[in-house]
């Protein structure tokens, strides 16, 4: 039998909020634990939750770019379950009415053509906090620096029909989401993670089958393994003829395989039902039209205006567009370089993003400036660097934090471009060099390569190559009419 | 002893007559003398009380004070005091001490008030009588075979005996003015939102309100204005002016419009109870006020529906009670599922129980439209009689209860008759309207409450009302008898 296969993803989005979603404790990630949990956090005897407003205004972003209604009322619903981590012994989310609702986002399939995915609701809720099993014998410890954290849970249709188009899909809301700033969507951090669902039918059917939850995905590459390994094992159940059980089951990254959690059977039944101590979330319709007007320009539109506006080619304006840190950065350093955009633009992608992927860190950990890689570039466009030595100034700009002029004057990485200097050398390394000579002016022109090098090992590679190559090949007429 | 009123402590404080130190120590004179008769407090604060009054005394001497500077009060045990052994009457939170103060301690500390000691009360404000309290019933001082009513028992009893002039309490059902009615004096449960809820801890978080219990309408009015207002850590507290109580007690009611709901004047109420009120509703009558009968025809849903919402709301908010960060903590359990049990099961006293499983029923998959959102529907169609009556009359008047304190061990055992004996208050919590009980005659030497509800945020009406009906008559003055020694 041929299966299609069906799934719809349900993202969790830590929101870039300072403080958490109903208390005023920080969000800061990697503090010492329990440091960050304040008594409304704690779920301590009559505290009560007050709602910030920040997540609201990040919620409309969110709903305005995937073009999805924002309610006019939404209200927050408790969750209820009992687990350690939990402290309040129900988790504040929102059921029946989401702030976000009936979106889409269009997302590329097969390099070329473009697939619509639904996006069915996008609601706030607060995150819960770590259980730890690891730590200590005979004992679990609870952090609950995470408790409280805003989310933004987005949920789509069952509009995705490939492991493939799961992770564009997610990939897709990641770059969203960094580029509207409303999280950091730092998967290590767990800033963003997601739970699919995956059922399989036979091609051409309209009903769903039986699905399978995993939860807790956190890269790109994970959700499209679990995928993977969850349609091969429904698959092979449903060509046995028997029948996929409803679970929620748990991808193992390291054994790259999905397990069960719970059925359906055990599943909590959470009592959802509306938060007394939470008043509806009102939204104005003013309050849309000003996080309208403010609503960054997005990947589709920052593509189109590198190409109008700079002239670059559509494969680097891509490439460019495709993180929003080095988009900013190239924006940075094309508003203090302007001679060429689209040398910055290949000095940026080979140079810059060449010594990023070495060293694996991303642009925002560099402490190097924009104007300070202009100022490099404006060198190399002036000649005043050649392209290797700009490596090595790349470097040290990095890594020791001097100006561009102070690390060319302390190395003596000036290029010579004096014409007098390099004839000199030139004339030096041809007299040097007769054999060569005379194997070039036979027809042998390979050879001029062999005096290049010559050349620019006497000046440590400072010469200005294009201008050795110039002289070299003058001089070497000179000798010829001779 | 003589049962001063907070008014007569304030000008004697101003007169100098004597000094907030020795005021706060006749009070702890008086809670040693007679509290084992009432058992009314689970915790006295003394020494740092003591400690507040002298600081109160330089205050006071300096001429910089405020009207309750050096007043003694006291707190029902559920709001949160820092540094204080908050327990809801819980063995669950029998070692509690919440390492902050409620938002309305913190205003009644601002104002310079003292607090005594915190109340008994019923398990988490959950009962009727005050016999669910972990920390055994408390008696009502015109009988000490009866219940004071519940929750707020500990504060109404020690009022009505005189040991404190003025006390909080929390109204989420009718656990203010059911115990005032029990012992003879003045209850209010302001609208809900007028004070904060922050530090309050929850049993039914739409329904709690904190309120005051005192001897008089005057007393209230002097305290309510110093524990209202919004508040930035309650999203339910409500950002409207808190008007000066005191000033409007003394307006005439001449003219007003009182509304007697028929649907409260039928065959439960006892056929004593209903020849007093009527004498109540005569005094009123004879200050001016104009009696009409009114009708809400959805008031009889009240109980039912309270006690779905109730419930609903109290087994969800008492979740966080797991003995994992504070609490009752058992330590011998095997896995976590026996923590949370053994815990809960330990930590719990029945009646909690009973409404935590109650709730956790009308919230089920399958049963949540049935119940609770069938009750959500009745409470809003409770909400429109109330306002389409308020557009009528200005206050609607009623029964408090049913009939005069019961008995201890008389009702306990019948979770449904322990219910019905919130029938006349319920439906002012669910409409989230502010009402009061005053003191309106006795019966067989117990007293009867009767109950005035306003519309919404009309508190200062409530309080006009009660005042001038206070200055007509005597019932607020009568003392239990056993109390009236030297």
């Amino acid at each position: 039998m041929k299966w299609e296969t069906v799934i719809g993803l349900e993202i969790h989005v830590q929101l870039a909020c300072e403080s958490k979603i109903f208390s005023s404790s920080s969000t800061k990630y990697g503090m010492p634990q329990n440091t960050q949990a304040s008594l409304v956090d704690l779920g301590y005897p009559g505290v009560l939750p007050v709602l910030n407003h920040q997540a609201v205004v990040m919620a409309i972003k969110f709903g305005l770019a995937v073009d999805a209604e924002i309610a006019e009322k939404s209200i927050f619903a408790r969750k209820n379950y009992f687990y350690p981590d939990l402290p309040k012994g129900y988790q504040i989310s929102q059921y029946e009415l989401p702030i976000v609702f009936n979106g889409s986002i269009e997302i590329p399939i097969n390099d070329k053509s473009m697939k619509t995915i639904r996006i069915t609701r996008a609601h706030l809720e607060e995150d819960a906090g770590k259980s730890i099993h690891d730590k200590f014998d005979n004992a679990s410890a609870i952090d609950l620096n995470r408790a409280g954290t805003p989310l933004l849970e987005i949920v789509s249709e069952p509009d995705l029909s490939s492991s493939e188009e799961a992770s564009s899909y997610m990939q897709k809301i990641h770059q969203l989401v960094r580029y509207l700033k409303i999280s950091d969507g730092n998967m290590q951090e767990g800033s963003f993670r997601c739970d699919a669902n995956i059922s399989l039918r036979p091609l051409g059917s309209n009903v769903l089958g039986t699905r399978a939850e995993i939860k807790n995905i956190n890269s790109f590459k994970f959700v499209e393994k679990a995928i993977e390994f969850e349609v091969e094992r429904q698959k092979a159940i449903l060509d046995e003829g028997e029948s996929v059980t409803q679970e929620t089951r748990l991808y193992d990254s390291e054994k790259n395989e999905t397990r069960s959690m719970r059925s359906k059977e055990e599943a909590t039944d959470y009592r959802y039902f509306p938060d007394p101590d939470l008043l509806p979330i009102l939204v104005e319709k003013d309050l849309i039209k000003e996080i309208k007007k403010e609503l960054p320009e997005l990947f589709d539109q920052k593509v189109d205006r590198y190409i109008k506006q700079y002239s670059i080619r559509k494969v680097d304006a891509v490439e460019i567009a495709k993180n929003i840190d080095i988009a900013e950065f190239f924006e940075a350093l094309i508003h203090h370089f302007k001679e060429n955009y689209q040398q910055a633009a290949n000095w940026l992608l080979s140079e810059l993003m060449g010594y990023l992927n070495k060293e694996n860190i991303s642009i925002t950990d560099l402490t190097i400036t924009a104007d300070a890689s202009a100022e490099l570039l404006q060198k190399i466009h002036e000649n005043v660097v050649s392209t290797s030595m700009a490596k090595i100034i790349l470097k040290q700009l990095i890594e020791t934090n001097d100006s561009v002029d102070e690390i060319i004057e302390a190395q003596g990485l000036k290029q010579i471009s004096d014409r007098g200097q390099i004839e000199a050398i030139v004339k030096e390394v041809i007299e040097l060099f007769p054999d060569q000579r005379d194997q070039y002016l036979s027809g042998k022109e390979q050879v001029l390569g062999f005096l290049i090098g010559q050349v620019m090992k006497k000046t440590s590679g400072k010469a200005n190559p294009k201008m050795v190559n110039q002289i070299l090949l003058e001089k070497l007429k000179e000798n010829r009419r001779r | 002893m003589e049962r001063f009123t907070l008014k007569k402590l304030i000008h004697m404080i101003s007169q100098r007559e004597i000094s907030s130190a020795e005021l706060v120590s006749i009070y702890f004179q008086r809670i040693k003398k007679y509290d084992h008769f009432l058992n009314s407090f689970i915790t006295l604060n003394q020494e740092s009380a003591e400690e507040q009054s002298l600081i109160a005394d330089k205050k006071i001497q300096a001429g910089n004070y405020d009207l309750l500077t050096g007043i003694p009060y006291a707190s029902k045990d559920i709001f949160c005091t820092k540094g204080i052994k908050t327990t809801c009457a819980s063995k669950m939170l029998e070692n509690f001490v919440p390492p902050y103060d409620s938002t309305v301690i913190n205003q009644i500390k601002n104002s310079g008030a003292i607090l005594v000691g915190k109340t008994n009360m019923d398990e988490f404000a959950m009962g009727s009588s005050n016999e669910t309290s972990y920390f055994g019933p408390v008696y009502n001082p015109w009988d000490l075979e009866r219940s004071p009513g519940g929750s707020s028992g500990g504060s109404a009893a020690a009022v009505a005996s005189g040991i404190i002039p003025i006390a909080l309490g929390t109204d989420t059902g009718g656990s203010i003015r059911q115990p005032a009615a029990f012992t003879g004096i003045t209850g209010l449960k302001p609208t809900y939102g007028r004070c904060s809820r922050y530090g309050m801890i929850a049993f039914a978080s739409s329904l709690d309100q904190a309120g005051l219990l005192a001897l008089t309408a005057e007393d209230i009015a002097i305290f309510l204005e110093a524990m209202s207002g919004f508040d930035p850590l309650d999203s339910t507290s409500v950002e409207e002016p808190v008007p000066q109580y005191s000033d409007s007690l003394h307006n005439s009611i001449a003219g007003k419009t009182i509304g007697l709901p028929k649907e409260f004047f039928n065959n439960s109420l006892d056929t004593e109870s209903q020849r007093i009120l009527n004498q109540g509703i005569e005094i009123y009558e004879k200050l001016g006020a104009k009696i009409t009968e009114i009708s809400l025809p959805n008031v009889g849903y009240s109980v039912p529906t309270y006690y779905v919402v109730a419930s609903a709301e109290c087994s969800s908010n008492l979740a966080r009670y797991d003995g994992i960060r504070y609490g009752y903590r058992d330590d011998n359990t095997k896995d976590l599922d026996d923590l949370y049990r053994t815990n809960r099961q330990i930590g719990f006293g029945d009646e909690v129980k009973r409404r935590i499983m109650t709730g956790t029923y009308v919230l089920s998959a399958g049963y949540y439209d049935a119940y609770y959102l069938k009750a959500q529907k009745v409470r809003q169609l409770i909400s429109n009689d109330f306002e389409e009556a308020f557009k009528e009359v200005d206050l609607i008047i009623g029964p408090t209860t049913q009939s005069p304190a019961f008995n201890i061990g008389e009702k306990i055992d019948d979770p449904v008759s322990m219910y019905m004996n919130d029938i006349y208050t319920i439906s002012s919590n669910l409409a989230g309207l502010p009402a009061l009980s005053h003191p309106v005659g006795f019966f067989d030497k117990l007293p009867i409450g009767m109950q005035l509800i306003a519309p919404h945020f009309h508190e200062y009406q409530l309080l006009n009302f009660c005042h001038l009906f206070q200055q007509e008559t005597d019932f607020h003055l009568q003392q239990p008898q056993a109390f009236l020694d030297d």
